[in-house]
């Protein structure tokens, strides 16, 4: 369906960040590559201003927490389209939960301030440099980052409810 | 930081101090002001009628469904899709389902995906004609908001005979629906088709060509193909700057390529635009409507996937099979294999997006919704910027923004 398959998209993205791109799979179609925490900015920038590529559309940002896979905990998710060829990319830049920072997009992307804002509310990513880097939906006095996995969603201290059975947490 | 001065730079130059006349007063506008539709808060700086600048709270009915849905069974969470884009629930619903059966690899049967698309352009029409009516209220003709909820009323009560619920549907089941089109739904569909359009042209011929209506929309709350394009738009809004994109073009889903329709858009960008592309929408919705129900095909209303429909009770009763899956379904114990999926459907207010990734297990390890009225929402300070108080309204309204969408 896509005018440019995934293997011309990354061979594309390889000629120029083949260091950066560390690892690809395609689940349902989609390319995902797990790029350098430290590049994402140079290589989204890159994507959208690439006359070949024409990837200029921000989808969406998404954080993920790991908690098991040490000094990789937390992931950004970038989701770009290319309108124009097409395509979707998801980009993963895997960060650690003692340092979870990355450079904001919002300068290439005006639509990326309150997606990272929200990745922060819940999952408390740093995006550096970021203009308003603050509490979106959560109360701004809240201490913590929500949507972590050591915060179950329900209370601990409940004897009343035995899940053990079925495998519940 | 230098990214911070590049943002500045992208942002829209501040109206400069010469050209505020008087002083500056600070109004809230919101969180409970009745032309808000829902609970928004924006700070607005208001030098005279003029706005100087503005700043958006939201989050006052985030209800963290992302946190909710990785404790609950995938069927479970159908209905707390209902609760993101409230006027349109079967859209949300669907997708959501839709996200599921890609990640299990289930085959739809084409009847289900047809009266899926039936289901869902009725959704879209309910939806804009809420949002429609309403930009005529907050222009002040309260008349053309009272026409059209005859005809969405109509609309519910189809939802009704297929799934009981009007507001909140929870419509259909991964892999189809729970029964088939009743005798009375298909009544009502066939003089809802004939009723509709003219009962639609007698709205729109009220608001259209109005002169006071033109004066009080066109120009308000402009945004041009690029800016929208900067900050993500998508759906009607993005469509009314110039921009063809529809998700049900660009990737179909549920066999949108069946169907010959348009895809309307607008040139300036305001409000104006905005209505009259719902406006148009409507009327597409309409002929693929009628283009999926001539040719409903045969066959049954799910696919073949036990464990997400309750066996009938008599079977249950008799058969070790069907026990099994009553009991699974009941307790909530329908695993579906490890795998990251991101599933995109048109809703009324652009893609609706679903980003799944399971674990293997009972629930999601993590979903996030793509919610486009979070995502468009961002631009509000920027397009009301140097308009009046009462182009805000509209801009709001027009903009379509639904709090339970935007707070998730």
């Amino acid at each position: 369906m896509s005018a440019i398959s995934n293997e011309q998209v990354l061979k594309r993205l390889n000629e120029f960040f083949e260091a950066d791109i560390l690892s690809n799979e395609e689940p349902f179609g989609l390319l995902t590559l797990e790029i350098t925490p430290s590049k994402s900015y140079e290589i989204i920038e890159w994507l959208k201003n690439d006359t070949v590529l024409q990837c200029d559309f921000l989808t969406n940002i998404a954080a993920i927490h790991y908690p098991k896979d040490t000094n990789r905990e937390m992931v950004v998710v970038y989701q770009l389209h290319s309108w124009r060829n097409n395509f979707r990319l998801r980009l993963k830049a895997f960060l650690p939960i003692s340092n979870p920072s990355i450079a904001t997009i919002v300068p290439i992307y005006n639509g990326a301030n309150w997606m990272e804002r929200e990745s922060y509310d819940f999952f408390g990513v740093n995006f550096t440099g970021h203009p308003d880097l603050r509490r979106i939906l959560n109360e701004d006095s809240m201490d913590y980052f929500p949507m972590r996995k050591e915060f179950h969603l329900e209370d601990e201290t409940r004897e009343d409810k035995d899940d053990r059975f079925f495998g519940r947490f | 930081m230098e990214a911070k001065e590049k943002y500045k730079e992208n942002q829209l130059t501040d109206l400069s101090k010469d050209t505020i006349d008087g002083e500056i007063a600070t109004i809230n506008f919101g969180p409970t002001h009745p032309s808000t539709h829902g609970i928004f808060q924006n700070v607005l700086q208001v030098d005279g009628e003029k706005i100087v600048s503005a700043e958006q709270t939201v989050g006052y009915i985030h209800r963290a469904f992302e946190k909710l849905a990785e404790r609950r069974p995938y069927n479970q969470i159908t209905p707390i899709t209902d609760r993101l884009n409230y006027c349109s629930s079967p859209i949300n619903n669907i997708g959501w389902e839709m996200t599921v059966e890609k990640l299990i690899g289930a085959e739809i049967p084409k009847r289900v995906q047809y009266m899926r698309v039936i289901i869902m352009e009725l959704a879209r029409i309910a939806d804009h004609l809420i949002c429609d009516s309403v930009v005529g209220v907050d222009a002040g003709a309260l008349t053309s908001f009272f026409y059209p909820f005859t005809e969405r009323e109509k609309i519910y009560e189809l939802y009704e005979e297929i799934c009981g619920a009007r507001l909140t549907t929870n419509i259909g089941r991964i892999g189809g629906f729970e029964r088939d089109f009743n005798e009375t739904f298909h009544t009502k569909l066939k003089s809802f088709l004939k009723t509709f359009p003219p009962a639609f042209e007698e709205f729109n011929s009220m608001l259209e060509r109005n002169r006071i209506f033109m004066d009080r929309t066109k120009g308000a709350g402009p945004i041009s193909a690029e800016r929208a394009l900067n900050y993500s738009f998508t759906g009607p809004n993005l469509r009314a700057a110039g921009v063809d994109y529809d998700v049900r073009v660009a990737q179909p889903y549920s066999s949108y390529e069946d169907f010959d329709f348009i895809i309307p858009v607008g040139v300036n960008g305001d409000t104006y635009d905005r209505f009259m592309v719902r406006q148009e929408e409507i009327r597409q919705s309409m002929r693929i409507i009628q283009q999926a129900y001539s040719n409903l095909p045969e066959g049954s209303y799910k696919a073949d996937l036990p464990e997400f429909f309750l066996p009938p009770k008599a079977e249950v009763y008799n058969q070790m099979e069907a026990l099994i899956y009553h009991f699974k379904i009941v307790m909530g114990e329908t695993h579906i294999p490890a795998g990251e999926v991101y599933h995109a459907v048109e809703g009324g207010n652009g893609e609706l997006g679903y980003y799944l990734i399971s674990d293997g297990g009972r629930n999601p390890y993590r979903l996030q919704f793509r919610r486009p009225c979070f995502i468009y929402y961002q631009a509000y300070p920027e397009m009301i910027k140097g308009m009046t108080i009462s182009d805000a309204v509209l801009t709001l309204s027009s903009m379509n923004v639904i709090a339970g969408e935007l707070d998730a």
